[in-house]
């Protein structure tokens, strides 16, 4: 235990800037998460691993001379394959099944990743180094990197063209209406099983743009794929699905909540202290349901 | 109990207690078998009749693991120096502090798991399906990164478990954890068979089938699934307590709260021999420990991509298991009366 976060105020406002940061970018894989499970009704726990994929790839460009900022838009292309082929291999089976399923298939897939990657890139923590320098604030009290503010940069500007591409586009349509009502959408004359695939392409091509940008604020490493999945999790369910502002907030949130616990329980219970949050907040959901349902008798 | 059952029974019981002078060289295999079944024999008790999926279940066998290892050294010698000094034996137990500390070791791994599961339930288990299951994941890999933390049970450097006293021959360590480890096993089967011809069950398999209209009919559903549960985490937690004495080694995340191998094992048996029957896990738990071995030794190092291709073929395609397939090629031997025109009728629908 350790209160000097709160003793000195520049390290909370230090803690609070990088978690805002940092939360961004959750944010936006847990709108990855949010889409598929709205429109396909799955809980993907391969979502972490698809984030470390994409950040290999930028990673890659990095070792061959490549700026790795380029990651932003080759990662996503690629991983929207990468997508799809997973879809068409594994996920088309298990949509319309227990829900349970679903689960048990994609952590499968998440083993698989995993440990491909690590067959593939080696187990060393890696990270792609961008060049763009430190911003001082506050007397140089609170630095933060260029990076960081330029991850939560790209991070707004690819959501924002997400939700005008779903509002504006066929496809948008489409997706909306499939996650609305999957068989009215089908009698309709809606390609659903397209639409399902297109999601799931969607979604890995988000990873893959926060992926990308992870490489380069953070460290990136085949392990640490599970910690993203459950991070979107509860950002998903703290905001609810298809609440796009709450996504955002939440994902903050959850940032300043990491950055407080690593400064006061010390790095090494900062993954732990993700999943007890999880956990509470699951927990914390189930009795005020509870309680609602005793209301209405 | 009719003169077939009592001949396989007697059948296996003389096999099971044969088996390690049968085949000296697979001891520790053998008894990783029984720990195995014992473990997605319990998993299916919440997991297949109760409709309850946890992933969680590798919190008790951790937590009975680092419990029965801590009371074994703890009862005679300072636990924090003994970690200290890792791997080296500046302690060592005699043979009869080693037996009282692992019996005392192996009742407070069995209790206290118990008594965890059943402070949690009440709130963990009112969540209902996928959240339960994200919620247990989370519970066990929190868990392993806590303990990971805690310098008096080795933090991230591990435990060494007491080394096995110098008794007899050089086989007796295998042959006391191998009986160790049937005798847990008979145990779990007989209190699991016990169990699975009460009321007991029928009220787990209607909370399983629909929660809601079992409430409505009057079952108090929570008390049942805790109770159910906390039947899990003993189980769970005496086979934890032995795993940590076979492999001599507990490490927080590789060993003990090891969600991505023994937490996914357990759920996979369960389902690869049949959800919700009595010797589904047990027939699962032998195929897979089989083929796991198999794989194991042959394509070392590909064994978790294995493994994660094997989770997905089974999920997809054999998500009701080998008893379950059993069940539908021979309905009759499972007691279900089928009439003959009405199959005909549907093997010409297909």
């Amino acid at each position: 235990m350790d209160f000097m976060v709160f003793q000195y105020p520049m390290i909370s406002v230090q803690a609070c800037l990088d978690g805002i940061l940092l939360g961004i970018l959750f944010a936006l894989i847990a709108y990855g998460m949010a889409l598929q499970w709205g429109v396909m009704n799955i809980i993907n726990i391969a979502q972490g691993d698809l984030v470390i994929l994409g950040g290999y790839i930028a990673y890659f460009m990095y070792l061959y001379g490549i700026h790795p900022a380029w990651g932003v838009i080759v990662s996503p292309i690629i991983m929207f394959f990468v997508g799809i082929a997973i879809y068409k291999l594994v996920i088309n089976k298990v949509v319309d099944r227990d829900l349970f399923i679903s689960i048990l298939a994609t952590f499968g897939i998440s083993i698989l990743f995993m440990q491909l990657m690590n067959f593939a890139f080696g187990a060393d923590v890696v990270l792609a180094n961008s060049d763009y320098g430190t911003t001082m604030l506050f007397n140089s009290n609170v630095v933060l990197p260029n990076s960081k503010i330029f991850s939560a940069f790209i991070s707004i500007l690819f959501a924002i063209c997400l939700v005008i591409y779903m509002k504006k586009s066929k496809l948008g349509r489409a997706i909306r209406a499939t996650a609305q009502n999957a068989r009215a959408a089908k009698i309709l004359g809606v390609d659903t099983e397209k639409v399902y695939a297109a999601t799931f392409g969607i979604n890995a091509a988000l990873c893959g743009v926060a992926g990308a940008l992870i490489s380069i604020t953070f460290t990136i490493h085949p392990y640490m794929g599970l910690p993203y999945t459950i991070r979107s999790f509860m950002i998903v369910i703290i905001a609810g699905l298809g609440n796009l502002p709450g996504v955002a907030m939440s994902g903050m949130g959850l940032g300043v909540f990491e950055e407080f616990a690593d400064y006061i329980l010390g790095t090494e219970f900062r993954i732990g202290s993700v999943f007890l949050l999880l956990v509470l907040i699951l927990v914390y959901r189930r009795f005020k349901l509870s309680r609602k349902r005793e209301y209405l008798k | 109990m009719n003169k077939n059952n009592i001949l396989l029974y007697s059948g296996i019981l003389i096999f099971g207690i044969a088996a390690p002078f049968l085949f000296p060289a697979f001891k520790v295999q053998l008894s990783i078998l029984c720990v195995l079944i014992v473990l997605a024999t319990t998993w299916n008790i919440q997991g297949g009749e109760m409709g309850y999926n946890s992933f969680g279940n590798i919190l008790f066998y951790g937590l009975g693991m680092y419990l029965c290892a801590s009371v074994q050294v703890g009862m005679f010698f300072p636990l924090a120096e003994w970690t200290e000094s890792g791997g080296e034996k500046t302690f060592v137990h005699t043979p009869a502090q080693f037996f009282q500390g692992m019996a005392v070791g192996l009742i407070v791994a069995a209790v206290v798991p118990t008594i965890v599961a059943g402070l949690i339930g009440y709130s963990i288990l009112g969540l209902r399906g996928h959240y339960f299951a994200i919620c247990t994941l989370g519970l066990g890999v929190a868990a392993g990164e806590i303990s990971g933390g805690i310098e008096i049970i080795g933090a991230g450097q591990g435990f060494t478990t007491p080394p096995f006293p110098d008794v007899g021959s050089l086989e007796s360590r295998g042959e006391f954890f191998y009986f160790l480890s049937f005798f847990v096993l008979i145990l779990t089967f007989i209190a699991v068979r016990g169990i699975y011809t009460t009321r007991f069950k029928l009220i787990l398999n209607a909370i399983r089938d629909n929660e809601d209209k079992a409430e409505a009919m009057g079952i108090q559903t929570m008390k049942y699934k805790i109770v159910g549960w906390m039947i899990s985490a003993f189980f769970c937690g005496l086979a934890g307590g032995i795993m940590g004495g076979l492999v001599g080694y507990i490490d927080s995340t590789d060993v003990a709260f090891d969600g991505r191998e023994m937490g996914v094992f357990m759920v996979l048996m369960a389902i690869l021999g049949g959800k919700g029957t009595l010797w589904g896990p047990i027939i699962g738990a032998t195929v897979f420990h089989i083929f796991k071995e198999g794989f194991w030794t042959f394509f070392l190092g590909w064994q978790y991509v294995a493994l994660g291709v094997l989770i997905v073929v089974i999920v997809i395609y054999f998500p009701e298991g080998i008893m379950g397939w059993l069940r539908e090629k021979y309905p009759e031997r499972f007691g279900e009366v089928v009439d003959e025109k009405d199959r005909k009728a549907q093997v010409e629908l297909k």
